[in-house]
């Protein structure tokens, strides 16, 4: 088996992932850099990403006021350190991404455009339009370009960590094209392999966001953090689950439910304001309140019986009329095209049909502020990781921008770790990489297994869930949701594969995804059962109130034989004390 | 993003797809699936239904289903096309026939190797060169939505290769450049920012580079993302005229910078 080395091994390719490269690119030159990505980087699910990335830059705005926004859309579960440093070093990441030619969106003066976003106090969240994430990861694809020291390796599946005597020293890889596996060792290895909303039946997500960075990590011991937290956006189009970005809503938008009542105002979000009045949309309030709190109040206006029946589930409206044709296709044109392609409708003159759709897992691998995980030579970054900035509930545009900060940081701490290591034992990592590729054989390769599909086991998984770990949960649904991953990681073992080739083969990269949304299922229902408090975008029907006299701490959740075994970390307090999260009052 | 089953239905739809697996078949084939109708299915739900619940060997990809990524393209019956973009009502009940895109080599089945494409886009440069150097503590380049509204239309490709596949050119001559690759080149020419246009030039004008375009269009006219590279192309070829003419018939030190 061939081995390939390099100082540094970035996994996935998104936008953390090319971050970290180029990081790397700019101040050492000198290092190789391999970055093993299971598609091409463009393909990357940042592409997806529609609204905007929050920076301080302009003068109305305050550092500390993003971080208060953050800390308080967390529900007090960030980390204070974190979000103080983020928030510094947003606006130098932002910039220095225009400076590599990101086409942000302008002011006639020439200066960036921002725009508001839900949960924030101030207009702070740069956008190229509405298609935010596109432009950056291609903006941060093409540059990556141009550093000769960055080798990729496109369309290889990374499929266990190498660790020896404790220490992360690369992957195994398969690479598609061949279907061999191979080693691909490093001094310092990064996950950058964003999230796992497929463990969900109905998300934004794209069908690459399957957890595999995540459980990865897992496997080899090193804890999850927060994967209880999952952040389903307001407004999904139904039946597709296609993301219609919070800058509809930023830019004049507003969710009215059956009656055309804008019924965010029953459920303590604030009062709605005449569209034309000149303080709409206000900030912190109704439609910009942040998207937990929305996605709870569908659930309970449903409950009212004020939503919309549809073949796809229920729905409520949201309505863009009012900002006519110019301004929609000025600043949110990419909502106009989906749902024309998608819903067959035109914003311009008819409502939108939206509903919760799962977008974000909060949690993610336990890193420090350095994206350091645990294990030493393993360092994190992106939707895989959790820092954490994010807490009980994301603020909309703030991940974008950890892309940016984070992925920078955990570059800098493995080019550090790497002056200080021991070399790596070349026969260790290739005796394990030898097992790795025997096990794949011998478990996916053999016929005889059983008769279990893939498509079968991933509508289990995706449909418990969905039933037990949603946007309200009790000990109940969720203990139901933990048996039944437990029976499907048990019958997972009689997959039987129709597709035994070696070149490219998809059946083969699906199951092992599957295995590994399994993992974090696992590692997030339980989190869930364990948690019992109500707190951001965790509810507990069972446990209505938030308790931070014995829930103001990060779950870890480790791997094991059996159940998952659920520790705690205390959050990180430094300026501000955990209080009410008041929205809709100035 | 998933799409999730709607009410079952009673039609159905025949896909003949293209197979070719390199490990056993000496020749491409066709096979033939029935998959059940749906108002809102793309041709890529389709596909998914086949590798989901009746043939587990067949192999394509794609990702997010919304556009973007442009992972799925393939030709549909004949034409290049996004398949998460191509509905099924618009061909039925006729028979769909899904091929991997043209002019590029088949990997497996519908996936094909596009590793030309990514290293032409190293030759061209599709990267911001700085017109002048300046500290990111000094803040951003300003740049005003005039200039921006110069290059952006150029700036939306997703690199899914449609517009290859409707070349002819790049079909008969696949050291061509092409079309997605010079008009992120022209993206960069025409930013406010960049500086970059001379060390672009030479790839650019060679003979693999805008010259080789005939000018057909079919690219702009595939483009799901209305890039017009045909028009990046054409603005391109002008501009290197110009310099042409500037440089043969102005005295030398009176030429003047070069007009984007």
């Amino acid at each position: 088996m061939e081995l390939l080395q390099h100082d540094i091994l970035i996994v996935g390719g998104g936008g953390a992932g090319l971050r970290a490269a180029i990081a790397i690119g700019e101040e050492n030159p000198n290092l190789s850099v391999g970055v093993v990505s299971k598609v091409y980087p463009m393909r990357s699910h940042t592409v997806s990403a529609e609204g905007g990335a929050a920076a301080v830059v302009k003068p109305n705005d305050s550092l500390d006021d993003h971080c208060y926004d953050t800390i308080s859309g967390a529900d007090w579960m960030a980390d204070q350190d974190a979000v103080e440093l983020f928030v510094n070093e947003a606006p130098r990441e932002m910039t220095q991404l225009e400076h590599w030619g990101c086409p942000w969106s302008r002011e006639p003066d020439g200066s960036v455009a921002v725009r508001p976003f839900g949960g924030m106090k101030i207009e702070r969240t740069w956008f190229a339009a509405d298609k935010t994430g596109f432009h950056m990861l291609h903006a941060l694809f093409q540059t990556a370009l141009k550093y000769d020291n960055v080798t990729r390796y496109d369309e290889w599946f990374a499929t266990k960590l190498l660790v020896t005597d404790g220490v992360c020293q690369g992957v195994t890889a398969i690479e598609l094209r061949t279907g061999q596996v191979r080693a691909v060792v490093a001094k310092g290895t990064i996950l950058c392999t964003g999230g796992a909303g497929r463990i969900f039946s109905f998300t934004t997500n794209a069908a690459i966001k399957t957890g595999d960075g995540m459980s990865l990590a897992y496997r080899a011991g090193v804890p999850l953090k927060d994967m209880e937290f999952v952040q389903y956006h307001p407004t999904g189009l139904p039946g597709t689950g296609i993301l219609i970005t919070e800058a509809s809503r930023g830019e004049g938008g507003i969710l009215v439910n059956k009656h055309g009542q804008r019924y965010l105002q029953d459920y303590d979000l604030g009062q709605a304001l005449d569209i034309n009045d000149p303080e709409h949309p206000q900030k912190r309030s109704m439609e910009l309140g942040p998207r937990d709190r929305l996605s709870q109040a569908f659930i309970q206006e449903r409950e009212k019986g004020g939503t919309i029946q549809g073949e796809y589930g229920d729905y409520v409206h949201l309505d863009v009329r009012h900002m006519g044709e110019a301004k929609i296709n000025k600043k949110i044109p990419f909502v106009r095209e989906l749902c024309r392609n998608y819903a067959g409708i035109d914003p311009v003159h008819e409502l939108i049909p939206v509903r919760p759709v799962v977008h974000y897992v909060m949690g993610g691998v336990h890193t420090n502020i350095n994206g350091e995980t645990p294990m030493p030579g393993l360092f994190a970054a992106g939707e895989c990781a959790c820092v954490s900035i994010n807490g009980a509930n994301r603020l909309g545009s703030n991940s974008l921008t950890e892309l940016l900060v984070f992925g920078a940081r955990a570059a800098r701490a493995a080019v550090q770790f790497g002056t200080s290591c021991g070399d790596i034992d070349a026969e260790k990592v290739m005796a394990q990489a030898t097992e790795e590729q025997q096990r794949i054989r011998k478990q996916f390769f053999q016929p005889g297994n059983g008769d279990e599909t893939i498509a079968g086991l991933r509508g289990e998984l995706t449909t418990t869930m969905e039933e037990g770990a949603g946007i309200y949960r009790t000990g109940e649904s969720l203990q139901a949701t933990c048996n039944t991953i437990r029976e499907l990681k048990e019958r997972f073992g009689n997959v039987e594969l129709a597709d035994h080739s070696l070149t490219f083969n998809t059946e083969l990269t699906s199951a092992l995804e599957l295995e590994y949304m399994l993992d974090v299922a696992e590692a997030l229902a339980h989190s869930a059962l364990a948690r019992k408090e109500s707190r951001g975008s965790h509810q507990r029907i069972d446990y209505p109130e938030r308790d931070d006299g014995q829930y103001l701490r990060h779950s870890l959740a480790y791997y094991g034989d059996g159940d998952p075994r659920i520790d705690y970390l205390d959050v990180v307090i430094t300026r501000w004390p955990p209080g009410e999260r008041v929205y809709g009052s100035k | 993003m998933a799409a999730s089953e709607p009410t079952p239905s009673d039609k159905v739809v025949v896909l003949e797809v293209f197979r070719y697996r390199p490990e056993e078949d000496e020749e491409p084939f066709y096979q033939t699936y029935e998959v059940p109708y749906f108002e809102d299915w793309v041709v890529l739900d389709a596909l998914n239904h086949i590798k989901n619940e009746i043939d587990g060997t067949l192999t394509f990809r794609w990702s997010c289903r919304m556009g973007v990524c442009g992972s799925c393209g393939m030709m549909v019956n004949g034409d290049p096309m996004l398949t998460c973009a191509a509905f099924i009502r618009d061909y039925y009940p006729a028979t769909i026939r899904v091929e991997p895109l043209n002019y590029f080599p088949v990997i497996r089945d519908l996936v094909i190797n596009m590793d030309d494409f990514l290293d032409k886009l190293t030759d061209v440069q599709t990267w911001l060169v700085p017109k002048e150097e300046k500290p990111v503590s000094e803040g951003e380049y300003l740049q005003t939505p005039v200039e921006l509204a110069k290059y952006k239309q150029f700036s939306m490709c997703i690199n899914c290769m449609l517009c290859y596949s409707a070349c002819p050119v790049y079909g008969q001559h696949p050291e061509f450049i092409g079309p997605a690759a010079l008009a992120l080149a022209q993206r960069y020419n025409l930013d406010s920012r960049d500086g970059g246009a001379d060390e672009r030039a030479e790839v650019m004008f060679s003979h693999e580079g805008i010259w080789e375009c005939t000018f057909v269009g079919d690219c702009s006219r595939v483009c799901p993302k209305n890039v017009d590279p045909a028009g990046a192309i054409q603005q391109a070829k002008v501009t290197a005229t110009k310099d042409w003419y500037r440089s043969v018939l102005l005295p030398l030190g009176k030429k003047k910078g070069k007009d984007a």
